[in-house]
């Protein structure tokens, strides 16, 4: 019973996640556009697509707070006792890496970015090849995030500086930026904003919280942002130096 | 493509957290996990969750951000054009009020920043009210989609506006009381949800697609990274202004002879 309401309750924080969108949607299309839809746009496929979107992130979230979230947690503050580095290190960039595989808004963003570089004729314009850019894409951008919690949790153990590292981020996307092709530039600026939603802030929060209490003079609150913010900024250096690589 | 394929497409999406989860307890921790029946429980309900989203995705976000973009840059909706003048970037003034509302609607109720923001109202004691928070990082979300219509009309090169940004994230940095800058950070982070970010991204490269002289590589994206950075603008902005007021209407400071 209880689970059947928490699950209810969950339905409703995605409904009003949801509701602005709707509402704003359905205001401009009754006063300011007021055109029938196009024959290409089905009321029935919008309606029960929403439907699935409100039911999926409800599963999703739900999902995540009955097996992900507690054992990964458990997992974080193991290790941040653990008081092995090594093991530390690896079970960071696994937890970065695995969390952001499977966030949705990436691979929704992951799959529009293919898209947009096959007509930009990058790449060939089959599907095989979309799927393979956008396969690479994501495992480009999961890699930088699971690198940016080492770099964030190498931070805390040593203490260094935040907003240095920060500044020091944004000169190399900036560097970055000046020799990578431009048709990359933008898809890789997005990637940065994709990557700290729904699974990976808990998890990572957890293991920055987990160890900045381990860990005698760090704050809490400080050192648990800074893996977020290091997640947000590694992703743009990667695509831009994948692009490097592989364009 | 059909339910039991994307169904399988996700089965592979999250096996890699599931090996990680389960690889790292039962090798290196070596504790077994607590209330198993429930952890594969939820397991189970984040792939299917996963799959009925993206399957919602398909059908209704990517199609409704892209004909909100085809048909609010459509010759019906943009002002009577006479014949042979190029259109204006004041045309568009609808792409832009609608950016701005969706930028600012969808954030000014978002559960996670109501949250964040009365946490941070008990941390600084009363300085930072939370609903001028909420509305800082609003006017900070829908500002940056806003512009990102806007150089998506005018075709300028993005990292012009992310160079801007940057340098005024990081002298605002320098210069903000220090404990509001986590929250400042994170508040980018919280603005682009699960929701947003599909009807943003299909909003911008439809745009890309239809204004006559852009293309969607070129032009389609960026406009997600500029609404992750300026509520960190907006916040920190707002801290400064709320320090100064204080030192402004409190005691004298006592510096000052």
């Amino acid at each position: 019973m209880d689970f059947a309401f928490s699950l209810l309750r969950q339905m409703r924080d995605s409904l009003r996640d949801l509701a602005p969108v709707v509402l704003v949607i359905g205001f401009f299309q009754l006063v300011v556009i007021r055109q029938p839809l196009p024959d290409s746009v089905q009321l029935f496929d919008l309606v029960s697509g929403l439907f699935f979107v409100v039911l999926g992130l409800t599963l999703f979230i739900k999902g995540l707070q009955l097996g992900l979230f507690p054992v990964g947690e458990n997992l974080a503050q193991a290790f941040a006792r653990k008081g092995s580095v090594f093991w530390l290190l690896v079970f960071a960039f696994a937890l970065g890496f695995g969390s952001t595989v499977a966030e949705p808004a990436l691979i929704a963003v992951a799959g529009k970015a293919a898209e947009a570089v096959a007509e930009g004729g990058l790449i060939a314009a089959t599907e095989t090849a979309q799927n393979q850019f956008a396969f690479n894409l994501r495992m480009v951008v999961a890699a930088s995030v699971g690198t940016a919690v080492v770099v964030g949790v190498w931070r805390i153990l040593t203490g260094w500086p935040l907003h240095l590292m920060i500044i020091a981020g944004y000169v190399i996307v900036l560097l970055l930026t000046l020799i990578a092709p431009q048709e990359i530039i933008g898809i890789a600026y997005d990637s940065g904003g994709v990557t700290t939603s729904t699974i990976t802030v808990p998890l990572v929060t957890a293991l920055g919280v987990g160890l900045a209490t381990a860990i005698k003079g760090r704050n809490p609150m400080l050192d648990g942002f800074g893996l977020i913010a290091f997640a947000s900024v590694m992703p743009i250096i990667f695509v831009l130096a994948y692009s490097l690589i592989m364009i | 493509m059909s339910f039991f394929v994307i169904l399988l497409d996700t089965l592979l999406d999250i096996l890699p957290i599931a090996a990680i989860i389960f690889g790292f307890q039962y090798l290196v921790i070596r504790k077994p996990i607590r209330h198993l029946p429930q952890v594969l429980a939820g397991f189970v309900m984040v792939l299917f969750g996963l799959a009925f989203f993206l399957q919602g995705l398909e059908q209704a976000l990517f199609p409704m951000g892209e004909l909100m973009a085809l048909q609010l840059t459509s010759d019906q909706v943009l002002p009577q054009l006479a014949s042979d003048l190029q259109r204006h970037w004041t045309d568009y003034y609808w792409v832009y009020i609608f950016a701005f509302t969706i930028g600012a609607s969808t954030t000014i109720a978002e559960p996670s920043l109501i949250a964040v923001s009365i946490k941070a109202g008990e941390i600084s004691g009363g300085t930072i009210d939370p609903l001028m928070l909420r509305i800082a990082v609003a006017l900070g979300m829908a500002f940056g989609i806003t512009l990102g219509t806007w150089r998506i009309v005018m075709g300028y090169p993005l990292h012009w506006f992310v160079l801007g940004a940057y340098i005024l994230v990081i002298i605002q940095t320098l210069r903000s009381p220090k404990n509001i800058i986590p929250l400042a950070f994170d508040s980018g982070g919280v603005t682009t949800s699960t929701i947003t970010v599909p009807i943003i991204a299909a909003l911008g490269l439809g745009m890309a697609t239809s204004i006559p002289g852009r293309s969607p590589i070129m032009d389609g994206f960026g406009m997600i990274a500029l609404a992750c950075l300026f509520p960190i603008i907006t916040v920190m902005g707002y801290a400064q202004i709320a320090a100064w007021l204080e030192k402004r209407n409190g005691a004298p400071s006592p510096k000052t002879p």
